[in-house]
This record gives structure tokens, C-alpha cells and sequence, in this order.
């Protein structure tokens, strides 16, 4: 189902078959070129396949931004070990839901995308781990696994070219860290879901330690458009060294919330005031996250910036996994710190020291200084904690806590003072004659 | 050759072998990186951020125990971002950790309280409640303080690597994770207490131990524990007369950080409210006390009455005394008591194995070996049970160095978990199931083979024999049960063999009667029995015989004495035991339990109450006769005194085998029972027995 409507100023590669009739099946699929990469694919050398999507400067869609072509490449093709596919459909960061709505429109997308990444690297098993909470997305996509076994997309000797692909979904069981490569790894494994250490990495040894390609649901569903229309074509859609389209999720104070797929590049102030149909109640925009919480505030100023990986990082941020939290002037940021930080808290493993500890002494503090009961020194304190986590964790989950609130820390300090408890001035000694 | 890499740390030109972490190169320069969760020989965890070092050319700090050393690498250690680092990871720890020292068991030797002198804040900016939960008891043995826990996971992985057993886990996430036992709320394990040991803090503690004094107020006496045959070294913390605990947690002696609930808890038999303090004497058929000048003088009387009447005199020596002991009871049986009737309960057949290996060196494996050497093959034991330390030895091996195994056993052992072949067999059949395992032997670089007492006899040679057609290097250990098992054959313990396993004919005598045939002789005149218990399973023929018990309790054989003389424990005395695999190691006296003499003492009474000339019974003089007579145990005293352990060779000759159906036995002790001090042991009584079923799937 669609949870907004479509905006003119969306570039609909990803998502151009939202809104038809059963976008959902392998008929209305196959008759909107479906499957046409994966024939493509099916013509072309594996070192060709992933030329193509070097070529197409597609980046991963998770958050970090690695670009996907260079990713697969690192998977050893002449390893006698098996081969794995694995989709990361562990959609948790607060704000982001563009996966959700991927997998439930056009779940063959997804699987077209799997197919040509097995063929790239030799694959013949892959994984989705779909997150604990998306269970009824789970059926979407079993439902459209079984069309592509019955019609000899997925099985044994695919279209009669010999090659085999089995596709199976797996469920995670709530935890956000497992959203990160890693750890989802050893939860689809079914070990307790906490990282590993790296190197070695997943694409030499990845689920099962054989070599494995895991990639974000959205990577995998651009790239059947990359090979079907070629890299260059997808390239050209966005911003140099930031290929093609990216969907945003835009939420919070915005008329218009939902998700638009829009050419990364695309201006955020226009994408808020456009797209989104400006801020709620025509009040003024006091920041952005820019790509889920897990990233640094843009205050109202910073914003006018290009939304690729490499002009939010320049502004400060990351453009992350794409959820844009529209924050209007009525907002308060200690609540919103101490919000994100609960959920950082919640969400530690528990693995490693700083993150474990950080995240609930963080958001002790928060809590206390929002009840009023703070004290001076507990501003820096919340800065200084957080700058001890930062870098220094076992995963990127510390710095997901700690960067966003440095950044509200200091780019709010004032609101973060205002609520220290008054002092009551003593002009001079209280003396009872 | 190995390649290696050179690197520099603070200022140090290092070369170190490629692969080397770069905490273990700073190590080699005598440089700490301290760490809590890198524990050397277990898996890696960097979870505990506190060997954070800086590298040249990167951006972030990294963690020395994951790090591989490069070449080129320049790496400082104690930067000022460096320290800032490992101070905030302290803060860190100590925001929910209680600060509990002066009550914590650990207080005084606590790794996290060394760091804190050393790089921590003298305040605390932590001014929230502290996380807690309740403390928790896992089994009789082991505790658990969640709040102390600081999350190094060194417990879980030490129970699941090096012992196999994986009884601890990991529970709830973030600040909530706790370490959580295989039961649910209890655990079900081979209770060796490794993870209280090792555990940094005071999260994990002993049942024991704990509350009951500071670290500081022990004496520490490294011995060997008095147990099974494996020989750990034990260190024994002593207060006012009284063991407190035992561990090992310098990790020195053959054992490592090695102990299993024997030697770690099992100690507390010294103190058994029915351990005999005075001597016993039979009077109108009941056992009542008297001196030891009364006790001796009636021994010797009647020792030299019966000789002199020309009556046999049985001696039943002990696989738990030691080698001095066990020489000076031979020497005095032969020469003083002019008897050849001297045995000990045999649990491995020992003397087949030193006869097969005649005329070669270094057949006969050492704890080391177990660890080095490319496969195994073990026969008829399981050695989880009866052999914990072997098992340890022979997991690491594997862990480390890839160890290929083979378990031809009756029914499952924990050895299955990674043996390349498990074979099971009908019992009696065992060697006939390895035999059929040539083919996959004979590829193997190199073996090393245990075998229990299902292989006795001429089963030996046989065993021997198919070892010689691999075509590769073969090594052997005779399994046995107790602490000086070995010893107890090497000191001729024996009724047709001297110590050194020479004939007895060397010395003009006729071989005497066996354990067995002494208890079945109708005319036996006397039965001197030193610390063992023939009587438990078996009768004595000879209704009228005098029966003289040394012993630490009134086991069944005691209770049928004319004389019984109290005995000290391995742990009250001096000595040397050699081990399963024929290594020496000095026991150290840790204590004295009032009222008792030690073995060597009653003999040197005995002696002097006989006339007789045995030579002084004094631990020491003892030994450096047995380093002058037998062979194999001429050993460099400097390393026995420091606490190591020292291969012997036994006789590398023929020796006359006089095998006979039923002559070995082992006890088949598992896990939690040690024979008679087993019994007495509350520690091995409290905790639940499950022999056999920790490995079942």
C-alpha cells in the first residue's frame, strides 16, 4: 500500500510501479520490464555485472555510503567456498521507512536485485532478514518468491541457463544493532545478534564465513534499473560520485509527510518546502535530521544543501539511511535529545563499554537536566561523555548516539541551559541580629 | 621459516613474527597494554575498548588486541589520548560498577581495581542511581554478582572453549546483559570454577571462598593437588592453619591456568570432622584411642612377632603417597619385614607399557606433548571425567593448533564435540575398532595415544605393536587414576618388580603375592595397609591376620584394623608425585593438622621402634637416594624446587611382565568422586552429579 501520494518533482526509478494494480505480483512485474536486468545480466560476464554498477555510482543505501560496484568486487569469485546474498531489510533507524514500503510495492524488485548480485559473485543461496516488526511484509515476500520459483526465476537452472538461486526470507527478533552488517550476520546465523570483529569483512567472510554480498534493500532494488537502462543512465539521475535516486522519508512537521524518491543532489530546503509541502501550521523550521536520528542536527541555516553523501557530510551531517525529521521552531530539543539517547539505550547490545555505559549515563543526564534537575556542569559532562564514546566503540552504534548529541548539545546549548534549575541570587549574607 | 614483520612501539624497534598481535609484540618488548577481555589462547573480543592505542597515519584509535602488527607500523602506547582513553573507559566501568572493594572477595587482586590506581579519576562526575540486580548463586560453587560484572565475557568463552562445557551465556542487552548459566536460574557443569578464576572482578564467585578473607591475610603454597593422576599445580591459600581456597591464577606449573573442582574446591577434605587426630588400637574388639609411643610399639612388637613366627606379612602401599613414601614402604617390607608381598591398587597397566617401550626413548608422551603434538588417538576413557586436565590439554591443542582427534570409546564422550572419528565400540573390543582405523592413522604426521585399563596385558603389546606399523612417530600415556599412581609402580610398589621396574630377582628374591592374592590368602600373618582400601569391595581371607591401617579416615579397610594410624594429606606434607604422564613434581607442606603423621614419619617410628636401618625418613634424603637408584629419576632438583614438573624415563629395558586377568582396575572416579577423599570432600558432595550427560547432545 502507499502512504502518500506521489509528488511530481519525484524521479520514480525505484518506484515507478507504486500505485499499479497488484504491484505486488510477478504478472503486473514482468509486463513493467521486470526481470530485464536479470535477463541482461544473465548475457554478461560477472566482472561485467559489476562494471555496471561501478559505473552507475550507485552507494549503499543503509547509511554509510560505500559504493556497492566496490563492494561486490571485494567478494573472492574463485573462493571454493559458497557464495551468499544477503538483503538487509532490518529497517531501524528512527525516521527511515523507505525499505518498508520498497518490499511491500514491489518486493520482485528486490529480488531482481538479488538475482543479478548472485550472478555478479556466484551465488546461490541468499537471505533477506527482515526486520522483527515488518512480520506481515514477510508474507509479501514469500508470496513473491514462490511466483519467481513457479515461473523459473528462482530454483534450480533459472530461465535454462544452469544457474541456481534459493531466496528465503528470515525474520530478526527486535533489535536495531542488527541492522548493522555484522550483527545481522551472526542473528541470521542464530547467535545472539551482536557485531563482529572486522576485518574479515562480510564479502570475504560474511554469513556462514563464506564470502557474502549484504547490501540495504534499496542497493539491491536500483540496481535491475542500472542494468537494464545501463550504469551511465542511472549515474546521470544524480550528482557526481552519487548515482541515481534516493528515496527520503520525510516526517515530523511537514505537511506532507511520506516517501519520495528524488535525484540524490536534490536541495533539502526544496525537498521540505516542495515536496513535503513546507512545515506544519506555516510555523518556521528550526532543524533537520537529515538522514534518522542517528545523525548530526542541521539547524534552519544549514540547510540549504545538497542531499548526496558528500555535500551532508561537508554541512556536518550524513545523509544516513534518508529519514528527514522536519523539526519546527516550537520544538525542544532536550526532549528531543533525551528521546534519541532512550532509544540508543535501548537499542546497545551491551558488547562493548562505552556504548553500554555511555548511552544510559547519557541519558540519565538528559533526563535529569529535562526535569529540571540539572546542574551546570552536566552540559559539558553530556558533551564530554559522549565525545569519550565517540570513535572508541566496537561498532557504529556509540557514534550514533554520541554524534547526534554533541550536535544538540552544541548547536542548542542555549535551550539546554534554560532549563537549569533558577539560582537564587544572594546579595549579601543572610544574618539574623 | 616463519616470516616476520618489524614495527616500532613507543619508540622500540620490534620484530615479531607475521600474525602477531600488536598487544602480544608489546608484550614481547615488555611493554602492558592493559586489556580485560584479551585473554591470551581464547578467542578475541575488543569489547572492553582499554587497549585503545594510537597508530601513525590513523585517523581513530584501535584496539592493540585485534590489531595485527605490520611492517612499518609505528604505535604509541601511552599517548595523552592514549591514557585520556583508557581513563574514560575506567569511568565508564565504574558508573554501575558497585563500589563495593572493601567487602569483594576480589578486593586486593582485582585487575579493574589495578586499573583505576593506575589511569583512573579520583572522583566520580557520575551522579545517577546505579544499575543493580540481586546477587545470584549458580550452584553450590559458583556466584554471581551482576553489578561487579564488567562484561569481558573471559567466563563464557573459557567454559565454552577451553573446557567445552558452554554452561555460561550471554542474557539481555545493553546495560541489562548479564552473564546468565546453562539452567536457567542454576548450572549444570562440570563445576571447575575456570570462570571464578578467571572473572577480572568480583562478579563470579566462589562458593567456598567467598567472605571469608582478604587475599592478603593467605599464606600461598603452589603444590599438587592431591587427587587425580593428571599432577596440577595447585596454590593452596592458607590462613591460621586452615585452607582457604586453592587456584592457580599465576598460571605457572604444567597445568596453566588449569584446575577442575577437585583441585579448585576438593581440598576440604583435610578438614572432615571424622578425620582421624589420634592413633586407634583394637582392644575387646573395639577401636579406642591411644598414643602414638603405644600404637608404634605395638606395631613393631607384632611386626616382629609374626615375622619371627615365620607368618607372610601382606603390604598394600598407596597411588596417593609419595614417591619417597612409596620407596621407603618397599624398602622397608623387603628388608625389615623380609616380605615380597607388596602391591597397590593398579589402575592402568603401567609395567606392559614401560616393557613394550623397551629400548626406545621418548615413547612415552608428557602433558606438553598432549598439547603439541598433531593427533590423538584415545582409548576406553573418558576423559572429561577421569582425566580433566588431559581433556584441557588435548581441547587447546586443538583450538590452537588444529589437533586431530580419535575417540574409540564405549559410549559418547566430550572429545566427539571435535574428533575427526569417533568410533564406538563394544567393551573388549577396543582394540580391534582401532586396529580398523590403520588406514586413517597411517596419514597422520605424527600420534600420541592414551589408553585406559581396557588395554592391559598382552593388549599393550598388541597396542604398541600397531603403533609401530603406522610407520609414524608414536607416543604413549598410560591412563591411571590417582595422584601418585604412577609413582607407586615407579617405586616398585610392586610384588615381582624393584622400584624402576628392575626384577626382583636382581635382589634374590622370589616374586610375591599380588593386592588380590594377599586378600585371598587363608594364613595371611599380617596386613600392613598405607593409605589405601582394598576392604571397600573386596574381603580378608585371613580371619586372624594383623591388620595395621594408615589412613586420613576410618574407611572400610580401618575399620577392620588391630591398628590404625593417622595419616596427613598430600597437602601436610613434603615430598615428590609423579604424574600420568611420569612428571616429577614437589608437594609442598601447606599445613598440619594436629594428631597426624605423615607416612615417611610413621615408617622412620616403625623403623627405629624395629631397630632396623633404613636409612633417615626424611623426605629429602629420601629422594636423593631414589635420584641415586632409580632409574629415570636422576632430575634436576633446582626446577622441582621452584614448583615445575620434570619428565622421568623409567628402566629402558625388558621387564618380566606377570600379567594375570583382573590384576588392573581402574576406579572409574568420575568428575565428582576421588576415591576416599572424595568422600570426605563436601565440595565434591554438594554439587549435582551428571556424569556423562553435559556431553549428550
Amino acid at each position: 500500500m502507499l502512504y502518500n501520494e506521489p509528488h511530481p518533482l519525484e524521479v520514480r526509478v525505484l518506484t515507478r510501479r507504486f500505485g499499479l494494480p497488484n504491484s505486488q505480483s510477478i504478472d503486473t512485474y514482468l509486463a513493467t520490464e521486470g526481470y530485464v536486468g536479470f535477463r541482461k545480466a544473465l548475457e554478461m560476464p560477472p566482472e561485467r555485472i559489476i562494471e555496471e554498477v561501478k559505473i552507475s555510482n550507485l552507494r549503499g543505501r543503509g547509511g554509510a555510503g560505500f559504493p556497492a560496484g566496490l563492494k561486490w568486487s571485494f567478494v573472492p569469485r574463485e573462493s571454493p567456498l559458497p557464495k551468499y546474498v544477503v538483503v538487509n531489510a532490518d529497517e531501524g533507524e528512527p525516521g527511515t521507512c523507505k525499505d518498508r514500503v520498497l518490499m511491500e510495492n514491489d518486493p520482485h524488485q528486490l529480488i531482481e536485485g538479488m538475482l543479478i548480485a548472485a550472478r555478479a559473485v556466484g551465488a546461490e543461496t541468499g537471505y533477506i532478514y527482515v526486520r522483527g516488526e515488518y512480520r506481515y511484509i514477510i508474507d509479501t515476500l514469500d508470496r513473491a518468491i514462490a511466483e519467481a520459483y513457479a515461473r523459473g526465476y528462482l530454483g534450480r537452472n533459472i530461465l535454462g541457463t544452469g544457474m541456481n538461486f534459493d531466496v528465503y526470507t528470515h525474520t530478526g527478533a527486535g533489535s536495531y544493532e542488527c541492522g548493522e552488517e555484522s550483527a545481522l550476520l551472526e542473528s541470521l546465523e542464530g547467535k545472539r545478534g551482536q557485531p563482529r570483529i572486522r576485518p574479515p569483512f562480510p564479502a570475504v567472510s560474511g554469513a556462514f564465513g563464506c564470502p557474502t554480498v549484504l547490501n540495504n534493500v534499496e542497493t539491491f532494488c536500483a540496481v535491475p534499473a542500472i542494468l537494464r537502462d545501463g550504469g551511465a543512465a542511472f549515474a546521470a539521475l544524480g550528482t557526481p560520485r552519487n548515482g541515481g535516486t534516493r528515496l527520503f522519508a520525510l516526517s515530523g512537521h511537514i505537511n506532507r509527510p511520506g516517501v519520495y524518491e528524488l535525484p540524490m543532489g536534490f536541495n533539502l530546503l526544496r525537498m521540505i518546502e516542495e515536496v513535503g509541502g513546507g512545515v506544519r501550521g506555516g510555523r518556521k523550521l528550526k532543524a533537520v535530521i537529515p538522514g534518522g536520528t542517528s545523525c548530526p542536527v542541521l539547524k534552519a541555516e544549514e540547510c540549504d544543501v545538497a542531499m548526496d553523501f558528500d555535500s551532508v557530510a561537508k554541512a556536518g551531517s550524513m545523509l544516513g539511511s534518508g529519514g528527514v525529521i522536519i523539526m519546527d521552531e516550537t520544538t525542544d530539543m532536550v526532549k528531543v535529545a533525551v528521546r534519541v539517547m532512550r532509544f540508543y539505550e535501548h537499542e546497545s547490545c551491551g558488547w562493548c563499554v562505552p556504548c553500554r555505559e555511555g548511552t544510559i549515563w547519557l541519558r540519565k543526564i538528559l533526563e535529569r537536566l529535562d526535569a529540571g534537575r540539572g546542574q551546570s556542569s552536566d552540559i559539558d559532562l553530556i558533551a564530554e561523555v559522549s565525545r569519550n564514546m565517540l570513535g572508541r566503540t566496537f561498532c557504529p552504534l556509540g557514534d550514533a548516539a554520541a554524534m547526534p548529541t554533541i550536535s544538540y548539545v552544541e548547536k542548542f546549548r542555549e535551550e539546554f541551559e534554560a532549563r537549569l534549575p533558577k539560582k537564587i541570587p544572594v546579595e549579601a549574607p543572610l544574618v539574623v541580629v | 621459516m616463519e616470516r616476520s614483520v618489524k614495527l616500532t612501539i613507543d619508540g622500540k624497534r620490534i620484530e615479531v613474527p607475521a600474525g602477531t598481535l600488536v598487544i602480544n609484540a608489546a608484550k614481547a618488548a615488555g611493554i602492558e597494554i592493559p586489556a580485560f577481555c584479551y585473554y591470551e589462547g581464547l578467542a578475541l573480543q575488543a569489547a572492553c575498548r582499554m587497549c585503545l592505542v594510537e597508530v601513525e597515519k590513523t585517523p581513530k584509535l584501535l584496539t592493540a588486541c585485534t590489531l595485527v602488527a605490520q611492517d612499518g607500523m609505528v604505535v604509541h602506547t601511552e599517548t595523552p589520548a592514549v591514557v585520556q582513553a583508557r581513563k574514560a573507559m575506567l569511568e565508564f566501568l565504574l558508573t554501575n560498577h558497585p563500589l563495593d572493594c572493601p567487602v569483594c572477595d576480589k578486593g586486593g587482586e582485582c585487575e579493574l581495581q589495578d586499573m583505576v590506581f593506575r589511569y583512573g579519576a579520583g572522583e566520580s562526575r557520575f551522579l545517577e542511581q546505579k544499575v543493580h540486580t540481586e546477587e545470584r548463586q549458580f550452584s553450590p560453587l559458583v556466584y554471581f554478582d551482576a553489578p561487579r560484572c564488567i562484561l569481558c565475557y573471559r567466563c563464557v568463552r573459557i567454559c565454552d572453549e577451553g573446557l567445552g562445557v558452554k554452561a555460561l551465556g550471554v542474557v539481555h542487552r545493553g546495560v541489562y546483559t548479564e552473564i546468565g548459566p546453562n539452567r536457567g536460574d542454576h548450572l549444570e557443569c562440570d563445576e571447575c570454577g575456570m570462570c571464578i578464576d578467571i572473572c577480572p572482578v568480583g562478579a563470579l564467585t566462589s562458593g567456598r571462598y567467598r567472605y571469608k578473607t582478604r587475599p592478603w591475610e593467605m599464606e600461598h603454597v603452589g603444590t599438587v593437588c592431591a587427587h587425580c593422576s593428571n599432577g596440577c599445580k595447585t596454590t593452596l591459600g592458607v590462613r591460621n592453619g586452615a585452607i582457604i581456597r586453592a587456584n592457580n591464577r599465576d598460571r605457572s606449573g604444567l597445568n596453566g591456568e588449569f584446575l577442575c573442582i577437585k583441585g579448585r574446591f576438593g581440598f576440604d577434605f583435610v578438614e572432615h570432622p571424622e578425620r582421624l587426630r589420634t592413633p586407634l588400637v583394637r582392644e575387646s574388639g573395639e577401636l579406642k584411642p591411644v598414643s602414638w609411643v603405644e600404637a608404634i610399639g605395638l606395631v613393631a612388637r607384632r611386626f616382629g612377632e609374626i615375622r619371627a613366627a615365620g607368618a607372610s606379612i601382606g603390604v598394600i602401599g598407596s597411588s596417593r603417597t609419595t614417591n619417597e613414601e612409596n620407596y621407603y614402604l618397599q624398602k622397608f617390607a623387603r628388608q625389615v619385614l623380609g616380605t615380597n608381598h607388596i602391591d597397590h591398587h593398579r589402575t592402568g597397566d603401567v609395567v606392559a607399557l614401560v616393557d613394550a617401550l623397551a629400548g626406545r626413548t621418548g615413547a612415552l608422551a608428557t602433558t606438553g606433548d598432549l598439547y603439541r603434538m598433531r593427533a590423538a588417538l584415545v582409548i576406553a576413557s573418558d576423559l572429561a571425567q577421569q582425566q580433566p586436565f588431559l581433556a584441557f590439554q588435548l581441547r587447546a591443542n586443538w583450538r590452537h593448533h588444529g589437533l586431530r582427534l580419535y575417540a574409540v570409546t564405549p559410549g559418547p564422550v566430550r572429545e566427539d564435540q571435535y574428533a575427526v572419528r569417533s568410533v564406538r565400540c563394544r567393551p573388549g573390543e577396543e582394540l580391534e575398532a582401532v586396529e580398523a582405523l590403520r588406514a586413517e592413522l597411517r596419514n597422520e604426521a605424527e600420534l600420541v595415544v592414551l589408553f585406559g585399563d581396557a588395554i592391559q596385558g598382552e593388549k599393550v603389546h598388541r597396542l604398541v605393536a600397531f603403533g609401530d606399523s603406522l610407520g609414524i612417530p608414536v607416543k604413549y600415556v598410560c591412563l591411571v587414576d590417582y595422584a601418585n599412581s604412577r609413582g607407586a609402580a615407579d617405586m616398585g610398589l610392586l610384588p615381582d618388580l624393584l622400584p624402576g621396574y628392575r626384577p626382583v630377582s636382581e635382589a634374590g628374591l622370589a616374586p610375591g603375592m599380588t593386592l588380590a592374592e594377599m586378600l585371598a590368602a587363608p594364613d595371611l600373618g599380617a596386613l600392613w595397609v598405607v593409605g589405601a582400601n582394598p576392604l571397600a569391595r573386596a574381603s580378608l581371607a585371613a580371619e586372624f591376620a594383623f591388620v595395621v591401617v594408615q589412613d586420613l579416615f576410618l574407611t572400610e579397610t580401618a575399620r577392620r584394623a588391630d591398628v590404625v594410624l593417622p595419616a596427613a594429606s598430600a597437602y601436610e606434607k613434603n615430598g615428590t608425585v609423579t604424574n600420568v604422564c611420569g612428571e616429577i613434581q614437589q608437594l609442598f607442606k601447606a599445613l598440619e593438622i594436629p594428631g597426624t603423621k605423615t607416612d615417611l614419619e610413621i615408617f622412620g617410628l616403625l623403623a627405629r621402634a624395629m631397630r632396623a636401618d633404613t636409612g633417615p625418613a626424611q623426605p629429602a634424603k629420601v629422594f636423593e637416594e631414589i635420584r641415586r637408584t632409580v632409574p629415570g629419576y636422576n632430575v634436576a632438583l633446582p626446577i622441582l624446587a621452584a614448583g615445575g614438573a620434570v619428565p622421568s624415563s623409567p628402566l629402558n629395558g625388558r621387564v618380566p611382565v606377570n600379567w594375570r586377568p583382573g590384576l588392573i582396575r581402574s576406579a572409574r572416579d568420575t568428575l565428582f568422586t576421588s576415591g576416599s577423599l572424595g568422600r570426605y570432600s563436601q565440595a565434591l558432595n554438594s554439587v549435582t552429579e551428571a556424569p556423562g550427560e553435559l556431553y549428550r547432545g
